[in-house]
């Protein structure tokens, strides 16, 4: 299927009146509309938006929450601090239509303590907000209420993890919760609520005043739309860039200026690795799904390095509630280590391979689960380059 | 402390408590409140705070010493967290990371003996299209350079 082109948030001639358009509509029309367009996280597990929401919208509780994460803290990613800084009415929007959806009147805003800088902005858009009567009682008119509020995190990558998010906002250290049940049954306080990444919410309203069919157009048949791409590392103009799904590695290698590309690590510390062999794979859901992030590497550069770079944030950031991810992220450090030194057999290399496979199914969550995938990936890539060294 | 400190805090710290609530939900805003006006959050102010909200000290202290930007210790009035993360690696953070050393004469983890700053390294903080980067209590820097980091440092009043 051709893929056709289109920018949708990063175009202001979309961003029209969608949250008015919104409470002329049912709940359950608006549910529809998101779920015909097709659209699914931008937070990195591309869980379908609608079918999330209709799950809260049919949850029967006297109260119900909305969440936007913005703790993006994955190594590479900053399209979300782009959108909150310079689209912040989209975001804001998106979630009072998710409240309008789902029967929530309040709305949380999970933002990073590292992007506290935006805080006086975030917050005097919202007074605004308030003031235009697009937040607080009857919404433009209607007798729909919600509320925004902001609350800060403290430097911990893991509070990104949906559940350890809400843990965060209830008092508690951030550790991830066993799942099930998903937050849309037992979410804040317990009660029904959803958590949508900052990009989610701002894809919202301009569906919603573009419609889903014109959404669906764009992107791949899996992946509908397009998708913000931090791009950072060896290339002359990095940068946030909006692109279809279906785009290719040497496409966003082009956009770029890169060159000399050895390798790329598409969605952060904890997605995956791609050599220069497979760089006319495409980034969509079906084929390399990212978060929003890609990290590019040059000839000259030493990819255990890279490696080691990875291991080290993921032994300081695993919560260290659950052994496999808490031991065994110090064990793949602590092997990429043994292999600069020269002091790696090749058997142990391999029992460490197994060990990653381990991790990815023991873990309790996405961070252990998600740990291994650089390890294995530059190791099963890179072998030569790495082995050859000594 | 002197009792007539304790008193003090105590009543600043019912005053952050009556305005948030009193419910456990409201336990990191009333930290960060606390932590952003003294740099630290004291094994007194956790004891306070854990009264005044009905939950035992230790819940309090697991919550401040889980996140990375709470600290139980008073330290340098700034705070210099340099990204040590992979894009700002590769853009050179270890020829920044040296010159800061040099400049502040000590290493990562410690303070100045005039308790004026405080060196750490921080991962990934959403700057990597224009790292090398740092945070300095709040304020962003990019786009380091070893002498614009001293300059920078050198601004600190
Ligand atoms: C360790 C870890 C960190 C995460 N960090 C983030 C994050 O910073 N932002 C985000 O939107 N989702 C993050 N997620 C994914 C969330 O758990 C969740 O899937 C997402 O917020 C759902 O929103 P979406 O469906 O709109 O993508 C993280 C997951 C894990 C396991
Ligand atoms: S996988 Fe890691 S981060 Fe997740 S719960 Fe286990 S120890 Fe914590
Ligand atoms: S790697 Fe330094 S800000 Fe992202």
């Amino acid at each position: 299927m051709p893929i056709i082109n289109g920018t949708v948030l990063f175009n202001k001639e979309n961003h029209g009146d969608g949250l008015k358009k919104a409470l002329e509509l049912k709940p359950q029309e608006i549910i529809m509309e998101i779920r015909e367009s097709g659209l699914k996280g931008r937070g990195g597990a591309g869980f379908p938006t609608g079918t999330k929401w209709m799950l809260a919208a049919a949850a029967i509780s006297e109260k119900k929450f909305v969440i936007c994460n913005a703790d993006e803290g994955e190594p590479g990613t900053f399209k979300d601090r782009v959108l909150l800084d310079e689209y912040t009415r989209l975001v804001f929007e998106g979630m009072i239509i998710a409240g309008y959806a789902i029967g929530a009147s309040k709305g949380y805003v999970y933002l990073r303590g590292e992007y506290r800088y935006l805080l006086n902005k975030l917050k005097s858009e919202i007074d605004k907000m308030y003031s235009e009567n697009q937040l607080g009682n009857n919404i433009l008119g209607s007798n729909f209420h919600f509320d925004i509020e902001i609350r800060l995190g403290s430097g911990a990558y893991v509070c990104g993890e949906e559940s350890a998010l809400i843990e965060s906002l209830e008092g508690h250290r951030g550790e991830p919760r066993n799942r099930p049940p998903y937050p849309v049954n037992t979410g804040f306080m317990g009660y029904p609520t959803i958590v949508n990444n900052v990009e989610t919410f701002a894809a919202v309203p301009v569906i919603i005043f573009k419609g889903a069919e014109w959404f669906e157009k764009i992107g791949t048949d899996r992946s509908k739309g397009t998708k913000l791409i931090s791009v950072s590392g060896d290339c002359e103009k990095p940068g946030v860039y909006e692109v279809p799904f279906g785009t290719t590695i040497n496409e966003m290698l082009e956009m770029v200026a890169a060159k000399d590309t050895k390798a790329v690590q598409i969605g952060g510390a904890s997605g995956i690795c791609v050599p220069k062999s497979e760089f006319g794979r495409n980034i969509s859901f079906e084929d390399v799904s990212t978060g929003g992030s890609i990290i590019i590497f040059n000839k000259d550069r030493d990819m255990l390095q890279v490696l080691k770079n990875f291991m080290e944030f993921f032994v300081e950031e695993s919560c260290g509630q659950c052994t496999p991810c808490r031991i065994g992220n110090i064990k793949l450090l602590e092997g990429v280590q043994m292999i600069e030194r020269g002091e790696c057999s090749m058997s142990y290399l391999k029992e460490l391979i197994e060990l990653g496979k381990t991790m990815q199914i023991a873990s309790k969550c996405g961070l252990g689960q998600s740990s291994p995938n650089p390890f294995i990936a530059i190791m099963t890539h890179f072998e030569n380059e790495i082995f050859t060294q000594w | 402390m002197l009792v007539s400190e304790k008193s003090a805090l105590t009543a600043e710290i019912e005053g952050i408590v009556n305005e948030y609530g009193n419910t456990r939900d409201n336990l990191l805003p009333i930290l960060q409140r606390i932590l952003n006006k003294h740099g630290h959050i004291s094994e007194f102010a956790q004891q306070e705070v854990a009264r005044l909200l009905d939950i035992h000290p230790v819940e309090v202290y697991g919550v401040v010493t889980f996140y990375g930007f709470m600290r139980v210790k008073e330290e340098g009035r700034y705070i210099v967290r340099l990204c040590k993360t992979i894009s700002c690696d590769l853009a050179g953070k270890e020829a920044i990371a040296r010159a800061i050393e040099r400049e502040l004469d000590i290493k990562f983890g410690e303070t100045t003996q005039d308790k004026k700053f405080t060196l750490e390294y921080i991962n990934c903080m959403g700057m990597c299209d224009a790292g090398p980067a740092m945070l300095i209590n709040d304020t962003v820097y990019t786009h380091l350079t070893p002498r614009k980091a001293i300059e920078i440092l050198k601004n600190c009043k």
